[in-house]
């Protein structure tokens, strides 16, 4: 049991990250608008996501009467703890990691699959036309998104020659993958924008249409977990993209983790700047996009990057 | 791991035994999940973490989401769970449950004579070897596969297909 201290300090590090993270997305959002955004609650506004916390937890919970309750109640469990469950895998240094898994990457799509359910079930469990058309649109939106998904990650495993995380940045000691891969890293990246429902992709919320999407019903900390789950989905999408493709933890003078951090902030940065920066498309627009773009574009990448690889190879021809 | 294997089988049997017998068909599809996920630790533990991931990922990920899909469009609401309730009546389900209950006493009689042998200590099978069978002794399989997607595909963009004018 010598993983339990690390996996409870895991926990509490990643609840305190997310709650910075939306802070820092609503302080940066004001910033780029010229406003100032929350400022009031602690040194420069950094303590208002706990006074949000406290009002969410005092909040009545309340669950209406036509909706599903037990499937309801599920909803908003599911996605928290199945992002929290990716995080098992993840290395943050080179021996930071719960669970060294020679299928990392398939264990991370799995899992990231299965939290589809939290927006599909809970779309349907409200029993109400906003609440279900957003939960329509996120589960046709996964369908799209998630094929190519897992096909961009295949050009860094077929580099590395292993589904292991740990490999993977250790296959990056010369050369960061983002160079060989600059399409893959790309199409994961609008993945993983898709994967955490994050602005230009933010279909199954859709403020200005569809009320808040598949959560109207929510209330409370139900509505909470949501949210924390839609943050933490950024944390782990940003330190997937440090490790596939920025080199994790690799880097020259400093500490393995420091470095692993600042890259993961940066890629933070930038989910949050397109929020700030892109309009939301039309839905068929945006399913259009997915499969008659990036899933070919993901194809060419995958063929390009085996021939390449064939040819490199001497032990074979 | 011996332990394990007896929890997760039991979480998959009473799932899938749910499943069955709900009559809400959007807690039947949760319930249907949960026994996808008790196959796949069940894989797991028997050494095909492979197998397992592939287990959730398409049964899990893909197929039934697709399912709860077509569940949410159709839009089931109260009548139809009355009309499965009443569908689910005795004389619908005792012929099934007769011919299942045979097959588990043929297990049951397997079991105590000691008939069921499985190889002891099965080894773990990394993804690697996995592909590297897939694609080898087992090449026409894959080749079929997808010969039988590839109507798929073009019997789903036919039937989609915008008709011009007229009928």
């Amino acid at each position: 049991m010598k993983a339990l201290p690390f996996i409870v300090l895991l926990l509490g590090s990643l609840l305190t990250i997310s709650a910075l993270l939306i802070w820092v997305e609503r302080r940066l959002l004001g910033q780029w608008q010229e406003r100032y955004g929350p400022n009031r609650v602690g040194p420069g506004g950094i303590l208002q996501t706990a006074a949000d916390v406290i009002k969410l937890l005092t909040k009545e919970d309340w669950i209406p009467p036509f909706a599903d309750k037990t499937v309801f109640i599920l909803a908003p469990a599911v996605v928290v703890s199945a992002v929290l469950l990716s995080f098992a895998v993840v290395p943050f240094g080179p021996s930071l990691v719960v669970a060294d898994l020679n299928i990392g990457i398939l264990f991370l799509l799995a899992v990231s699959s299965l939290s589809a359910y939290s927006i599909v079930l809970a779309g349907w469990a409200s029993n109400s036309k906003y609440a279900l058309i957003g939960g329509l649109r996120g589960a046709a939106q996964m369908f799209s998104y998630e094929v190519y998904m897992g096909l961009s990650l295949m050009g860094v495993v077929m580099l590395a020659g292993s589904f292991r995380l740990r490999d993977i940045v250790e296959a990056q000691q010369n050369l960061w993958f983002c160079i060989p891969q600059l399409l893959g890293v790309g199409i994961f990246f609008i993945a993983a924008l898709a994967e955490t429902h994050r602005l230009p992709f933010d279909i199954p919320e859709a403020e200005a249409e569809l009320v808040a999407g598949y959560h109207t019903e929510y209330s409370g900390m139900k509505f909470g977990l949501f949210f924390l789950g839609e943050y933490l989905g950024i944390v782990l999408m940003s330190s997937l993209i440090v490790i596939l493709f920025f080199g994790g933890w690799q880097g020259p003078w400093l500490p393995p983790l420091v470095w692993f951090g600042t890259k993961t902030v940066v890629v933070m940065m930038l989910f949050l700047l397109m929020r700030a920066t892109f309009p939301r498309p039309r839905f068929d627009q945006l399913i259009a996009f997915g499969w008659t773009i990036m899933l070919p574009a993901t194809l060419i990448n995958l063929l390009v990057t085996a021939a390449v690889i064939l040819m490199n190879r001497h032990d074979v021809s | 791991m011996t332990v394990l294997f007896y929890l997760s089988a039991s979480v998959a049997v009473l799932a899938t035994l749910l499943f069955v017998v709900a009559s809400n068909t959007v807690h039947a599809l949760l319930n249907l999940i949960v026994s996808f996920v008790a196959i796949a630790l069940i894989l797991l533990l028997l050494g095909a973490p492979f197998a397992a991931a592939l287990e959730i990922i398409i049964y899990a990920g893909a197929i039934m989401v697709l399912f709860v899909f077509v569940i949410m469009m159709l839009h089931m609401g109260p009548t139809s769970v009355d009309q499965e309730r009443r569908r689910l009546g005795f004389r619908i389900w005792w012929g099934p449950a007769v011919l299942a209950l045979i097959l588990v006493a043929e297990v049951g009689f397997l079991i105590v004579t000691g008939g069921v042998t499985a190889e002891s200590g099965p080894r773990p099978v990394g993804p690697k070897e996995v592909g590297l069978v897939l694609l080898g002794p087992y090449v026409l399989g894959v080749e079929l596969a997808s010969i039988l997607l590839l109507p798929g595909i073009l019997g789903a963009y036919y039937l989609g297909r915008r008709r011009r004018e007229g009928p």
